[in-house]
């Protein structure tokens, strides 16, 4: 039995080291370093036909040309950076899944965060009202007894200052 | 009352916001070529293989570039604009061939006509990437200067010739 049991773990540890490849040994061209990189750059790049989608996620016929198109590029030796501009060259800032900031997209950059900074300022305002609440003004004597008279006598707190829960 | 001002205010701001953003087609992405140079190319014909057609050919003269292919559905709907077009001889046509198989595009001509003066060839797709093509068809309006000036993506339909593209050439022919 506890034969069996190595037999079957040492099959099971042969399989994991077994698929471990040499090292493929093509001068120039780094495989897989390659493919990383495409889809890097293609994560940073929208689809144009499927809009909600990055080219890296995409099948589309044109996600799938482009993606080819940065590849070679990359072959070519040319930069993330030219691949980009080539992009936006073509088809605008739109395939930029990061806008640049310009004076267009100010709003877009800055937009949240100046709605967040609004809504602590109001929030701070709120809250410091709430620390020091106006004091209502006590009822005047004769007040206090047409509403103990209407409350049949229940409440009758001489003492109470007027500072009454909300 | 002012109580309720701010709310308000803000409301109506989110509302105009989202109200220009509901009229805006995200399916128009502006392209950054107008206003510049055709992007250079020079290919082999749909129907003259052995012959090339560049952007070079038309130096001095207005006329449209338009994308298309036999598998592009509204293609088919933008054709009998292009064939009366072509009729009425107000501007050249030209068809850039985009991801076609040859007999394929040769044929789809033959069955519902033929409004371009000659169409180039790209069955990799490189050219259609150099213009900004995503969604074919296109059509370029491109000046005496080899300037494009106008891109319309998608069909191109009788209110966008007569109120766009005819206006236009007609301005840059004058």
């Amino acid at each position: 039995m506890a034969m069996r049991k190595y037999l079957f773990l040492l099959i099971i540890f042969s399989m994991q080291i077994a698929p471990v490849p040499a090292a493929p040994i093509t001068p120039g061209a780094n495989i897989e370093g390659l493919d990383k990189r495409v889809q890097r750059i293609a994560e940073e790049l929208r689809c144009l036909v499927c809009q909600n989608q990055s080219l890296a996620d995409s099948d589309a016929d044109l996600a799938v040309d482009l993606k080819n198109q940065v590849r070679e590029k990359l072959k070519q030796g040319a930069s993330e950076q030219e691949i980009i501009s080539f992009m936006t060259e073509r088809y605008g800032d739109f395939v930029l899944y990061r806008p640049p900031l310009k004076a267009s997209t100010v709003l877009l950059w800055f937009g949240p965060g100046l709605l967040m900074i609004g809504g602590l300022i109001a929030l701070y305002r709120r809250l410091r009202a709430r620390v020091a609440p106006v004091p209502e003004p006590s009822l005047t004597d004769e007040e206090r007894a047409r509403a103990t008279a209407l409350l049949g006598g229940i409440v009758d707190n001489k003492n109470n200052s007027g500072k009454t829960r909300r | 009352m002012h109580r309720w001002l701010w709310p308000l205010a803000i409301f109506a701001v989110i509302v105009v916001f989202l109200g220009v953003g509901l009229t805006l087609n995200p399916r128009e992405v502006p392209s950054p070529l107008i206003n510049k140079p055709a992007p250079p190319f020079e290919l082999p014909q749909l129907h003259a293989q052995d012959k090339t057609f560049s952007q070079k050919d038309m130096a001095g003269k207005v006329w449209l570039l338009n994308v298309w292919a036999s598998w592009c559905a509204s293609c088919r709907d933008e054709h009998p604009v292009l064939v009366e077009l072509a009729k009425s001889g107000k501007v050249p046509i030209y068809g850039l061939n985009y991801k076609d198989k040859r007999p394929d595009g040769i044929a789809w001509l033959k069955r519902f006509g033929d409004p371009y003066v000659l169409s180039a060839y790209d069955v990799q797709g490189r050219i259609g990437i150099d213009y900004g093509v995503y969604g074919v068809p296109e059509t370029y309006v491109i000046d005496k200067q080899g300037v494009i000036r106008f891109k319309q993506i998608g069909p191109v339909t009788p209110e966008v010739l007569n109120e766009k593209i005819l206006p236009l050439v007609a301005r840059l022919n004058g």
